[in-house]
């Protein structure tokens, strides 16, 4: 009881904080995402359209945005972009849909939104914690989406991470091997740790720029438009003290 | 009540800038709601260039593509169609394309093409925006003897030569559009770009 | 030349008589605090809904294949679609933050009590309608939210005993919520409620004119008026107050951009995450909560364990409103000169109110369940209690004057 009062009151005060809940796996891993950093972006971009695009779809996002958005070269941008595409194309997916059914048994998701859906740290923690399972249907499970019916691109890059099980007692007296952490791979990938790390967060800031791309718009204009309002109310307080000046003063009383 | 005196001119002034600021303001504010009015993204991605592969027209024969939602006529003429043009200059209002708003520069010569056997134009007619038909045969009954082929408009009767060049005495004012185009390759048109974008 | 137009319009038009009766010679108490700030950001607010509310229907299409696209197109695709789209969602938010605050103010001061019954009647029928306003406008961008929070608030009625199944099939217009719903929300969300709120807010502005505002002393300022027949502690609304509630009106407009500008999901509060996925009727959301705004009706309804009980309640928890003036048989206006007894109850009350709003956002949980029926049991007891300490209140001495 003391913790629904606690972090009741917490709320109040406009700290976002959720009650943990007792299922799935391992906390998430904390990622900051610099809207600014364009070069970080388009790193991004680039390994979105070479792993995530193959399957998935940003069907809201067309090429030419990220072009400008991002000041990318006309160069840049047609690398960025398969041939048969034009600047103002969505980012289709290169598999066409039926095909990716019969793959994988349902058309994979779009992308474009998934980062307001799941926020920046999910995704980070997310595409970093796929580990081997042999009973999984690609030979993966992921440590903050069990069950989840997606090989791990990664795999190359980063090798393929082996599960901690800690075993739990259950109240009817039988146990349970409960996922509690995920350690090194076997075999390395062929990328160094650091090196994936960070091609990890280019691809998360990448996608939460694609979610919302008007961010950018609105954290340019935003100085601005408050400047102004403020100068108005400013204004506005110098003349409403003025004509309240009449009333303020102490009135006769008859 | 307000027997101490007040300070007009301070009052005038915060008075006056308020009210500046505020219209400045509200100005301001028209700006993203006009502005939406715009061609949005998607109507701009759909007005992108458009190609197209004359290689495999046949002289004589027109193909049609959209551009911008409006129709793109893109014709192969015969040499015979352009050796009539010239011959039919004054029966025309304005036959050496002097009305610089109906074509790019490189077509104010009296084929109005960057190469004189591809024709190139908007299929929107100068008068009220139907689509004028293709009509390449000589003095067919409806048309008159007079007729050496062209683009006849069904809905007010404007006619326009192979050249897309309007006709004396016929509702509309000017001749056919000429789109800004460029040869990607010999046989390849590209709508939409100028030479120094492509 | 100009003077000449203008006297030839008011000849035949009430311009300057409007002008007077409503803002030069309407005399308004001249002690209003911070409190009285929000009637004219609430005119403000309804103004910006209906203007970026008309610019939206320019490229919203109201079709379950459509809708959500066409968001994501006014959000990407349209010059300042975006601005105009944080404006309208920010300004639902902001629209019940101040219906909320300017509710808060009338408590405190007694402004529902006579001669004001009917200012206050409208204002709980603005209320009324302006729920249901924001309840259609949350369907129209077709995410999981918008369509399982209208699933479920329709299914609501659907327990009302003997025509609940008709009426929820009725409402809907279909088996469960669909391009029907949604396109019968979208022509009620963007003209009828508007219509109804105008003129209730109307009614409302009119019947305040007629009676004059009242004040944080709950003194009738009409009481003593000068040799004219002005109220001695009355000033003109122009210019004292238009100046006042536009630097009101600079302060709001200042958090209202910053929020717009800096945090448009507010946290996940105003635009919620499940919402940034396209509605799908085979999949429910581990977690469905209402919009922030709702939330201390929906903790309500499920603290009752009851289907149709909880409705009933939740129902009761606005209709109580109504009857306000009536419950409240003190003569005395102002919290200011109102016993200790009352001021512990209205805090109790609103501490109630804010504690189900958390609640109501919250999974259900033996503890949140067990909070929701306490803070629902003070919420009816504020009225209950009320009722009778109202009826034997000592309250201190009003003034004659403003103080």
């Amino acid at each position: 009881m003391m913790k629904v009062l606690v972090i009741f009151l917490l709320n109040l005060l406009g700290v976002g904080v959720v009650l943990a809940s007792d299922g799935g796996g391992i906390p998430l891993k904390h990622v900051s995402v610099n809207l600014a950093d364009r070069a970080a972006l388009y790193r991004g971009a680039q390994t979105f359209v070479a792993q995530c695009a193959t399957c998935h779809t940003a069907e809201y996002m067309r090429y030419g945005r990220v072009a400008s958005d991002l000041h990318l070269s006309k160069a840049q941008a047609e690398s960025l972009m398969p041939p048969h595409l034009k600047l103002g194309d969505e980012m289709v997916s290169f598999m066409p849909a039926d095909y990716a059914k019969t793959v994988f048994g349902t058309v994979p998701p779009d992308l474009t939104l998934i980062a307001r859906v799941r926020g920046a740290d999910w995704l980070y923690t997310y595409l970093t914690s796929f580990y081997a399972d042999p009973t999984k249907r690609w030979g993966v499970n992921n440590a903050v989406f069990p069950g989840v019916n997606m090989p791990d691109v990664f795999a190359a890059m980063q090798g393929v991470q082996e599960p901690v099980y800690n075993t739990v007692k259950l109240p009817d007296g039988s146990s349970e091997e409960r996922l509690v952490g995920l350690k090194a791979p076997v075999i390395p990938g062929n990328m160094p740790p650091a090196e994936f790390d960070s091609l990890v967060r280019d691809l998360v800031a990448y996608m939460v720029y694609m979610g919302e791309p008007a961010k950018m718009q609105r954290m340019s204009y935003g100085p601005y438009v408050l400047g102004f309002i403020l100068l108005f109310t400013v204004l506005m307080f110098l003349l409403k003290t003025d004509y309240w000046r009449d009333i303020k003063k102490p009135v006769k009383s008859d | 009540m307000a027997e101490v005196p007040v300070n007009t001119a301070r009052r005038r002034f915060l008075t006056g800038s308020a009210v500046a600021v505020g219209a400045v303001g509200a100005g301001f504010a028209t700006v993203p709601f006009l502005s939406s009015f715009e061609p949005s993204a998607r109507a701009e991605a759909a007005g992108a260039p458009v190609d197209v592969a004359v290689g495999k027209l046949a002289a004589g024969q027109m193909v049609t593509v959209a551009w911008r939602g409006q129709p793109i006529y893109v014709v192969h003429r015969t040499p015979k169609m352009i050796e009539t043009l010239p011959s039919l200059d004054q029966q025309l209002a304005d036959p050496n394309s002097k009305v610089a708003s109906q074509q790019p520069k490189f077509a104010d010569n009296f084929y109005r093409a960057r190469k004189q056997e591809f024709l190139v134009l908007i299929g929107v007619c100068t008068h009220l925006g139907c689509a004028p038909t293709y009509r390449p045969e000589v003095a067919p009954k409806d048309l008159g003897p007079e007729w050496m082929g062209g683009f006849f408009c069904p809905c007010h009767g404007s006619k326009f030569d192979l050249a897309g060049r309007v006709y004396k005495g016929v509702p509309a004012p000017t001749n056919l559009y000429v789109p800004e185009y460029i040869f990607a390759s010999d046989d390849l048109i590209r709508i939409g770009v100028a030479e120094k974008q492509a | 030349m100009i003077q000449k137009l203008g006297k030839w319009v008011d000849d035949r038009l009430p311009v300057s008589h409007f002008w007077n009766a409503h803002l030069a010679k309407y005399y308004v108490p001249k002690n209003f605090n911070f409190w009285y700030y929000f009637g004219s950001i609430l005119l403000a607010v309804f103004a910006i809904q209906i203007v970026t509310g008309i610019w939206l229907a320019m490229n919203y299409k109201p079709s379950a294949a459509e809708a959500f696209n066409s968001v994501e197109y006014i959000m990407r695709d349209v010059n300042w679609g975006w601005l105009i789209r944080y404006m309208h969602s920010t300004g639902a938010s902001f629209f019940f933050i101040a219906v909320y605050l300017h509710m808060f103010r009338a408590l405190m001061y007694g402004s529902y009590k006579k001669p004001r019954e009917l200012i206050w009647i409208f204002g709980v029928l603005i209320l009324v309608a302006l729920m249901a306003e924001a309840f259609m406008g949350y369907l129209l961008p077709w995410g999981q939210m918008s369509f399982w929070g209208a699933q479920v608030i329709i299914s609501l009625f659907g327990s009302i005993p003997f025509i609940g199944p008709d009426l929820a099939l009725w409402i809907r217009g279909d088996y469960v919520v669909s391009d029907v719903t949604l396109n019968r929300f979208f022509a009620l969300h963007v003209i009828a409620l508007p219509l109804v709120l105008l003129f209730l807010i109307g009614g409302h502005i009119m019947a305040l004119h007629e009676v004059g505002s009242n004040n944080p002393d709950g003194v009738e300022i009409k009481k003593n008026k000068d040799e004219h027949g002005k109220p001695l502690d009355g000033i003109p609304f122009h210019p004292y107050y238009t100046v006042k509630d536009l630097f009101g009106l600079g302060v709001f407009l200042f958090l209202f951009a910053t929020v717009i500008f800096y945090w448009p999901d507010g946290g996940g509060k105003f635009l919620e995450a499940p919402n940034f996925i396209p509605a799908d009727p085979l999949k429910t959301p581990e977690h469905i909560a209402p919009v922030w705004y709702f939330a201390p009706h929906y903790a309500i309804l499920r603290a009752i364990p009851d289907k149709f009980l909880g409705v009933m309640a939740m129902g009761s928890a606005i209709m109580i409103l109504f009857f306000l003036p009536w419950i409240d048989r003190s003569p005395t206006k102002s919290i200011r000169y109102r016993s200790l007894a009352f001021k512990i109850i209205l805090f109790a009350f609103v501490t109630a109110f804010i504690g189900l709003g958390y609640l109501g956002t919250q999974p259900v949980t033996y503890w949140t369940t067990l909070f929701s029926q306490i803070f629902a049991f003070i919420y009816f007891g504020f009225f209950v209690a009320l009722f009778l300490v109202s009826r034997f209140e000592h309250a201190k001495p009003v003034p004659e004057r403003l103080t």
